[in-house]
């Protein structure tokens, strides 16, 4: 997918316009934060688990060479093959030619972020292969050729009037508006696509090195098609998804679901080790996993290992303020929200995703909430001090910035201005909250400015102390 | 060297360079082997069949208890009665030597797309959550958990287990090992991908009912 991260603030703006959108993110926003909350609060274990994450997910991080030789010697012995790839374009070569070996015609998906970071369906597409997405929400965003704006509800940004449409003009009328029948419309469409499906790709939560196994979670059931009824199944997944044992994953099972859909458990959890047995009466002739790179590696030398024990669950996302008033498209590659605005940088390049790490107001609900406890605000204020660093950072904005310097250094100068300030904003305000500033439009344009008292805090504070 | 190979060496290296070390040596290596996590497990103080079906139901799926597993047929055929399904139904290999009633149709083969219900034996419940854990093979294959709208699940008291952890000790005791799916099942299949809106019988089975023996 092209990346589109240097049109953020276009993007954002539009967004914030986006009459559905913003429908879409309303209905969206409450639900998965209290869910969230109820079920950390049921399980009095909740935060010494995050605690136990965050250590094995390190522990795993020290010694990841080791693990994935373990898991692949694991997955060979089960019957199934491990291919390495270090970038995109290895990866997406890996599957387009073990696609064209077993001359595939239809490619069945369960959802993968992995296969979205490498481009994959788009490789396949140009090869002539119908790529069918069979999770509910992905199936909803291929049909609109659009990407995914979550990373566990892909198609979020969707009313149910956009759907009906959608639905409507893939699988023609009579046009469904209620959601049980559009759910029962795409359930008798895709069965078809999975019965004829010659491969099925699929992502991978964990990687188990002790068996071998990929895991999978879902709801709906699809990724389980998926894998089950076509002829080869792929798992695309991180290197940084490989855990030792089943007692491992098991940590992480605990609270992917409860962070992610703020559920005690998914419904289906798949643990699938190798191809069909000789014996057995179904299940795919081949079974191959793909271990992607494509810069994993390299964040684990640098400040940015934290970001590596991500999990997926995508609750940075449903508790950031940002995320929640513009959505995900806005932030132009496949990760959104602050885990994105980690990954997209260091991914695709600090200058490519120059406004990502700057779009954050650093109020930190974003750290308090994931489940491997990753300090997204540090690392986005490393990343601002790297793009200072390399010169990315604008002109005007470097400036500013040395004034700043100059007078914060000085306290009087500082008070001085201090107080003409916010005599100024208190002055021109009306009923508390300032409309239109000059040179601040671009904050006035959108939301009112909340006025100054009028004195500064430091007045009020020695006021209050009563050493004036 | 071939590209594959080439690939697999450079993402092992930048991966040792990345950690500012070489390749860990064999001490660490059989330290690391041996290493047993021991991770907090979530406190329960319920009786394990009593949870396992608060759990279960609390997800929309359903349950009945029996005496022994020679009324399994009879609970099956109630429960089909009642929804109203056609009279066949595949059935695991496992459950072949249940007497299964004279009036309905029952195969051991996968199921294909127009099958409407399934009847699976589990290898075990976990009580934690409430889930049904499925080995496939060739007594239970994998279609038949998914496939079908209706799937009915024979679960034995006794297979009922507390933790994930417990359940994994069933795994590994396995003579032939790891299944080559392990399919834990936590109700009908569900989504709420239009709006939120939590809508069951997305893509697997809309009901599951759990019949437990014993
Ligand atoms: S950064 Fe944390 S909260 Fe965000 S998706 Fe990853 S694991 Fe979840």
């Amino acid at each position: 997918m092209e990346i589109r991260s240097k049109e953020f603030k276009e993007r954002a703006v539009f967004a914030i316009h986006d009459a559905s959108l913003q429908q879409a993110l309303g209905k969206a926003r409450g639900g998965f934060v209290g869910k969230r909350a109820q079920q950390a609060a049921e399980l009095p274990e909740f935060e010494q688990l995050r605690e136990e994450a965050k250590n094995t997910k390190n522990h795993i991080l020290d010694n990841l060479d080791h693990y994935l030789e373990r898991y692949e010697a694991a997955v060979t012995a089960a019957g199934g093959h491990v291919h390495w790839a270090r970038d995109a374009e290895e990866a997406r070569k890996i599957i387009l030619d073990i696609c064209k070996r077993v001359d595939a015609k239809t490619v069945t998906k369960g959802k993968s972020m992995v296969s979205e970071e490498i481009g994959l369906n788009e490789a396949l597409i140009e090869h002539g292969m119908e790529v069918v997405e069979t999770d509910l929400g992905e199936y909803i965003i291929q049909l609109a050729h659009e990407p995914p704006s979550h990373i566990i509800a892909p198609a979020v940004h969707k009313t149910k009037d956009q759907v009906s449409d959608l639905f409507e003009a893939a699988h023609g009328g009579p046009r469904k508006t209620e959601v049980a029948d559009l759910v029962n419309e795409a359930r008798r469409v895709l069965r078809d696509k999975y019965f004829r499906a010659d491969v099925g790709i699929t992502g991978g939560n964990f990687l188990v090195a002790e068996t071998g196994s990929s895991i999978i979670v879902t709801n709906e059931g699809n990724g389980d098609l998926t894998q089950t009824l076509a002829k080869v199944h792929i798992v695309t997944s991180g290197i940084e998804r490989v855990v030792p044992t089943l007692d491992d994953a098991t940590l992480f099972l605990r609270l992917l679901a409860r962070s992610a859909t703020g559920q005690e458990t998914e419904t289906y959890t798949t643990i699938s080790t190798g191809p069909r047995r000789a014996e057995d009466l179904d299940g795919p002739e081949e079974y191959h996993v793909v271990l992607v790179d494509n810069g994993r590696s390299k964040m684990l030398g640098g400040r940015f290992k934290d970001m590596l024990r991500c999990i997926r669950c995508g609750a940075c996302m449903n508790h950031c303020p940002v995320y929640g008033a513009v959505g995900g498209h806005a932030y132009g590659w496949v990760y959104p929200g602050p885990m994105g605005s980690v990954l997209t940088p260091l991914i695709k390049g600090l200058d490519n995703a120059y406004d990502l790490p700057n779009a954050c107001t650093l109020n930190g609900r974003c750290a308090s909430v994931c489940p491997v406890k990753i300090p997204l605000p540090d690392l986005l204020r490393e990343l601002r001090h790297m793009q200072h660093q390399q010169d990315i950072t604008p002109v005007m904005q470097r400036r500013a910035l040395k004034v700043w310097r100059y007078v914060a250094t000085r306290p009087k100068l500082y008070h001085a201005l201090e107080q003409v300030g916010a005599r100024f904003l208190s002055a021109i305000a009306k009923n508390g909250s300032i409309r239109r500033l000059p040179l601040a439009s671009g904050w006035t344009d959108v939301r009112d400015l909340p006025a100054p008292a009028g004195r500064t805090f430091l007045e009020l504070w020695q006021g209050k102390r009563g050493q004036k | 060297m071939t590209a594959a190979a080439n690939a697999r060496e450079a993402i092992l290296n930048s991966v040792r360079s990345a950690l500012r070390r070489g390749p860990l040596d064999d001490k660490r290596r059989a330290e690391l082997d041996a290493r047993r996590p021991q991770h907090t497990r979530p406190a329960q103080d319920e009786e394990l069949v009593a949870r396992f079906i608060r759990k279960f139901e609390s997800r929309a799926g359903t349950t009945a208890r029996v005496a022994s597993r020679a009324d399994v047929p009879a609970a099956v055929e109630a429960y089909r009665v009642d929804k109203g399904l056609p009279a066949h139904a595949a059935v695991g290999a496992a459950l072949k030597d249940l007497a299964w009633p004279a009036g309905l149709a029952v195969h051991h083969d996968p199921a294909g797309i127009s099958e409407t219900m399934a009847v699976s034996q589990a290898l075990a419940g976990i009580a934690e959550p409430g889930s049904l854990m499925m080995a496939s093979g060739p007594a239970s294959p994998i279609t038949h958990n998914f496939v079908p709208d209706d799937h009915v699940v024979v679960l034995d008291a006794g297979a009922i287990v507390g933790h994930f952890e417990e359940a994994w000790e069933v795994l590994r005791a396995r003579a032939e090992g790891m299944p080559r799916a392990t399919n834990i099942i936590s109700g009908p299949s569900r989504t709420a991908d239009v709006e939120q809106t939590i809508q069951l019988g997305a893509h697997g089975p809309r009901r599951v009912h759990v019949i437990i023996v014993g």
